[in-house]
């Protein structure tokens, strides 16, 4: 467990108290991921957490804190890195109770999350000149594909729209496309299809219901998981997964919001979903199914939610609902 | 009193442009002066046409037929340039000095076909973005009065810089199975184009100014653009400066977009959300867009779709196509027949019978052509 | 009291660490006005063939003008918007600032003047302060005798070009003992040569064949001695062109009595503001003559003379040819010379008719009256 900066200790606590009430069979080994001056003098992460994740290869986070334009290397991006979590997953499903303009949102983006344009690698040319590379491999690009389709088969879902701008960058793009159309050969139980980015942007606004399994490279992901998020009402209560090849870290990717951080006023919806999905990942289903539907019945009714979604509650009073609602479930079981 | 003003018209008119033929002379003006009261320009103007692939064509018939329906003094040097259908297509050269003579351009979308397998500064396009250094691509977001969407009343501009970042199609397989693409960032081309932004909002007599970027990744290549906006935001005190990731603004698009008025931003991203905005509103069938060099304006559809699905089935909205043409025409000080084209869209589209499939009607293009020109003038 | 002028416009730009001995240096530290800013080269604000120009009303007249002067750019089609601000006389600190920023942003402003009313010792004139400022180094003032208005002469051709930021215009006044007071005059070497330079140029642009540089050196033999060292060692760079000198007291009795006798001439602030109100007088007055202050990234096109015609503002009296004159001139420097010449040939055409001269030129006619005269033979123009 990675708190995080901002709201991110108290939303953590919250979830770690909804699954005491569902009686999770899981214990919690909470690090701290504040970069230290290495020997070298930049910031690393330090190794206690690096070695926590590698030993459970679960983790669940908080929300990290980026400076704009300076500073150390995003913490996020390290992770990612360090545990080469090369998907990242975000369901978006409308959720019934909070209004928004969109219904019926039910999606998924699959983002490489590796390489592309956030590889990091930059540099000024001559004064005023930069240049930044967005490096695709065919490895990488083979290994989402490949986790898009399986995912998709997983979770009984039917169709994969690569996501891409192959007219312009034709070689990296062009690269991605190919590995995913290969992939897509294979699994032809799975309806494939290719998109521009743009028309995606386009159609998604105006109808998102048209798509299903989305699967693209890192910027575009980047941008389009938001988007959808914002589609069902924003990053409070959308859940997202980073899955790597050795082990997996749930998050909510939501900012650290400092200016409400310990006024107990912070949504926890997106860790505990996140969570939610981790159990899933962790083929605990039941436990999965029942916080989830504590977590969908409390939106639903609508009584006590937390300022973001129009409620008035606190932090802790939604959390105790969702915990009472979670036992309800136990007990009718 | 009024026939012997006609006759002295289309004279002039046929004077200067010996092409016209002179039945359809005297009967747009008898149209047009039948509401004149103040005096307006009325020395013919030329501008090149571009129709495009796709849908493009269509609606060129529809904005001539508009255009001749309101008597609006401007003719148009048409040239057909496409990649879809290269061997019908003129050279390059050939559309860039009609541009670079006419100074305003006219354009449908030219689709770059996929398949062909040259660098994208190839593509018809980017060469013609590129000569004519069109480094400024403004798409008009408004909601049309009338046409409900999920969001109403909006109204802000997109400026997007088109001529470097990611497409600046320097790309290349350092081993194999390995691409890199290279983004280029100049402070040069950052601060002409945060430049334009706040000219846009200083003339247009908006408020805010947005970059929309994605600095806290690319630290360099976005922070340069980032910092060359802030930069120039200082020279203008009455114009807020403020800004905002690229993932943040997608959603803050769709969840909340009455924040926004101005944004500028780095070419993907400004593909990105023109697109979105653009769907916002209703689609790419009904937002214009400009593009600007120093010298020349090119008024295109907002985005960039040639839907050549549609082509050749009467389907196509001419929505977005007519009012580029109208912004055209207030560049151009016909100002008069700008609103007169503008206020007969509008008025379409708010009355709400006759509309295209995309906006859930069922008229065809050329019904709807006639009902605008039904609506001019009154 | 002395230095407070100064003093308060140096405040303003956060250089207290200056000594006051560096106050004393010529204004090149003044163009440093809004510190925030980083003095850098903008790009132009022309897109897709129109041009953004400032305009700043000003007092008296100007703001009539300017709506003549929008009137005739409506009417000729010219590709030119306008971003007004205001600036007068009331005008705060932060509004001039604006429109500083604003000027810095277009490169390019039309201009009404502003009232220095105030005679306090510790007011400026802002028409001053903006020269400074944007180091607007050269004013050029056209004169040309024209058919239309009759004159005691009527062969004049001068083009009069004035050093505009340093010499007696320095704002450093101070007393230093009761009741008496010291005037500073700065001549410097460098500005002396950018000015006898930029009068060459114009000189070989617009096929000039004579410059005369204007001086005092008999008297004041080091100031206007460097000035008139400056302009000798500059003409020695443009052999096709002839060099003379006069002394200003001698070349203002020429100018009334044989001026077709000059024509490009170079001088410092002072004698330039006599000699171009001399010129103008010469071909008939203040309302006609246009001119522009002009540095090398910027440029003010306005009247020739600087007065605000406070008194006959509103009146409808005032004659517009000047105004429009200089919007004509803007437009040819934007490279428009279709639209500027059609106004200048409208503005001539108006002038040789009696009945369109506004008082100032001994006639009836009203403002109003003279533009919609120049608007109507702009139109026919255009029709053709």
């Amino acid at each position: 467990m990675i708190p995080g900066d901002g709201i991110g200790p108290e939303i953590s606590e919250s979830v770690q108290q909804i699954f005491a009430a569902a009686e999770v069979p899981l214990t919690w080994e909470t690090v701290d991921v504040t970069p230290v001056k290495g020997p070298d003098g930049l910031f690393h992460i330090p190794q206690k957490a690096i070695d926590s994740v590698n030993k459970n290869t679960v983790g669940l986070k908080g929300p990290l804190a980026t400076p704009i334009g300076k500073g150390h290397k995003s913490l996020n991006l390290a992770l990612r890195k360090e545990f080469n979590l090369y998907a990242n997953v975000r369901p978006c499903k409308s959720v019934e109770g909070y209004d928004t303009p969109y219904k019926d949102v039910d999606l998924v983006t699959i983002r490489e999350n590796t390489e592309g344009e956030y590889s990091g690698i930059e540099h000024l040319i001559v004064d005023g000149v930069v240049q930044s590379i967005k490096l695709i491999t065919e490895n990488a690009s083979r290994r989402v594909a490949e986790f898009a389709f399986n995912y998709a088969k997983a979770n009984g879902r039917h169709r994969v729209t690569a996501v891409h701008k192959a007219n312009i960058m034709r070689l990296s793009d062009g690269l991605f496309l190919r590995c995913c159309r290969e992939v897509a050969e294979k699994n032809k139980d799975i309806k494939f299809e290719e998109m521009y980015l743009d028309t995606v942007c386009l159609n998604m606004v105006q109808d998102p219901t048209k798509f299903d399994v989305l699967v693209m490279p890192n910027l575009y992901g980047d941008i389009l998981s938001d988007l959808c998020a914002g589609l069902i009402g924003g990053l409070g209560i959308t859940p997202s997964g980073n899955i790597g090849e050795g082990g997996a870290i749930f998050e909510s990717v939501h900012g650290t919001a400092p200016d409400i951080a310990g006024e107990d006023k912070a949504n926890p919806t997106a860790l505990l979903l996140s969570s939610v999905m981790m159990l899933r990942y962790l083929n605990l289903g039941s436990y999965a199914n029942r916080i989830e539907r504590a977590a969908f019945e409390t939106l639903r009714e609508g009584k006590v939610l937390t300022g973001d979604l129009g409620g008035k509650s606190k932090c802790s009073e939604y959390t105790a609902e969702i915990c009472r609602k979670v036992q309800i479930i136990d007990d009718s079981d | 009193m009024a026939l012997r003003a006609v006759t002295r018209l289309a004279c002039g008119a046929l004077r200067t442009n010996p092409r016209l033929q002179c039945s359809s002379v005297s009967t747009n003006f008898v149209r047009c002066m039948s509401s004149i009261e103040a005096p307006k320009p009325k020395r013919r103007q030329t501008v090149t046409m571009i129709p495009g692939d796709g849908i493009g064509p269509e609606l060129m018939v529809t904005v001539k037929e508009v255009f001749s329906a309101a008597g609006v003094p401007v003719d148009f040097d048409e040239i057909f340039a496409s990649e879809v259908q290269s061997g019908k297509s003129e050279s390059v050269e050939t559309v860039v000095a009609s541009c670079k003579e006419n100074l305003i351009c006219l354009k449908g979308i030219i689709s770059s076909p996929l398949s062909s397998h040259v660098s994208i500064l190839h593509t018809l396009n980017m060469q013609i973005r590129r000569e004519l250094d069109l480094f400024a691509n403004v798409v008009l977001i408004r909601s049309l009065p009338g046409f409900v969407t999920r969001h109403n009343n909006l109204d802000f501009v997109i400026i997007r810089e088109s001529t470097e970042g990611e497409y600046s199609s320097l790309e290349h397989e350092s081993v194999e199975g390995v691409v890199e693409s290279l983004k280029i960032i100049t402070r040069a081309n950052s601060e002409r184009i945060a430049k334009f932004a706040f000219d846009y909002a200083t003339k247009h007599g908006r408020k805010k100014v947005t970059a929309v970027h994605k600095a806290n990744i690319m630290k360099l290549a976005d922070g340069l653009f980032l910092e060359s906006c802030a930069n120039v935001s200082k020279f203008y005190p009455k114009i807020e400066f403020d800004s905002m990731i690229i993932d943040n603004t997608c959603m803050q698009l769709v969840s909340n977009p009455y924040q926004f008025d101005v944004m500028v931003m780095p070419n993907l991203y400004g593909n990105i959300v023109d697109n979105l905005a653009a769907g916002l509103v209703g689609g790419a069938g009904v937002v214009p867009g400009e593009s600007f060099s120093e010298d020349v304006a090119v008024f295109e559809p907002g985005a960039r779709h040639a839907a050549a699905e549609m082509a050749g089935r009467d389907q196509a909205n001419p929505t977005g196509m007519l009012l580029c043409a109208a912004n055209m025409l207030s560049h151009m000080n016909l100002g008069y027949y700008s609103s007169l084209i503008r206020n007969a869209v509008e008025k379409t589209i708010k009355a709400g019978k006759v509309r295209t499939r995309d906006m859930g009607g069922y008229a065809t293009r050329s019904q709807f052509t006639m009902e605008v020109i039904k609506n001019l003038n009154y | 009291m002395s230095l407070t002028s100064s003093c308060r416009r140096i405040l303003r730009s956060n250089l207290v660490t200056r000594s006051g001995f560096q106050k004393l240096l010529p204004a090149v530290s003044r163009s440093v006005h809004c510190s925030s800013v980083k003095e850098q080269k903008l790009h132009s604000a022309k897109y897709g063939g129109r041009h953004c120009v400032t305009m700043l009303p000003g007092d008296g007249v100007g703001p009539e003008m300017m709506l003549y002067v929008r009137e005739v750019f409506k009417s000729v089609g010219a590709p030119v918007d306008f971003e007004e601000v205001q600036m007068d006389h009331t005008s705060t600190d932060t509004e001039y600032d604006h429109a500083i920023l604003s000027l810095k942003r277009n490169g390019i402003a039309i201009k009404g003047n502003v009232e220095s009313g105030n005679l306090s010792p510790d007011a400026t004139s802002r028409n001053v302060e903006l020269r400074a400022d944007l180091d607007l180094f050269a004013n050029v003032v056209v004169c040309k005798s024209n058919p239309g208005v009759k004159t005691r002469h009527n062969n004049i051709d001068v083009v009069i070009i004035r050093e505009n930021t340093e010499g007696e215009y320095s704002n450093l006044e101070h007393e230093t003992v009761g009741g008496v007071v010291e005037s500073l005059k700065i001549i410097t070497e460098r500005k002396s040569t950018r000015i006898a330079k930029y009068a060459f140029d114009y000189a070989l642009r617009h096929g000039r064949k004579k410059v005369t540089a204007v001086h005092k050196a008999n008297i004041m033999k080091m100031g206007d001695g460097l000035f008139l060292e400056s302009c000798h060692k500059v003409s020695e760079m443009y052999p096709t062109i002839e060099f003379d000198s006069m002394i200003v007291d001698n070349c203002s009795m020429q100018m009334v009595s044989r001026p077709e006798q000059f024509d490009v001439m170079v001088l410092p602030n002072l004698y330039g503001n006599i000699l171009a109100n001399i010129a103008t007088g010469l071909i008939g007055g203040a309302g006609i003559v246009s001119g522009v202050n002009i540095g090398e990234k910027y440029a003010i096109f306005e009247l020739g003379t600087r007065n605000t015609g406070k008194k006959i503002a509103g009146k409808n009296i005032a004659n517009p040819t000047a105004m429009l004159r200089a919007g004509s001139d803007l437009l040819g420097y934007l490279g428009l010379h279709l639209h500027s010449d059609m106004i200048t040939n409208a503005l001539d055409e108006v002038l040789q008719d009696e009945q369109m001269h506004t008082a100032d030129l001994g006639g009836q006619a009203t403002s109003a009256e003279v533009v919609q005269r120049v608007i109507s033979l702009i139109q026919k123009e255009r029709n053709i």
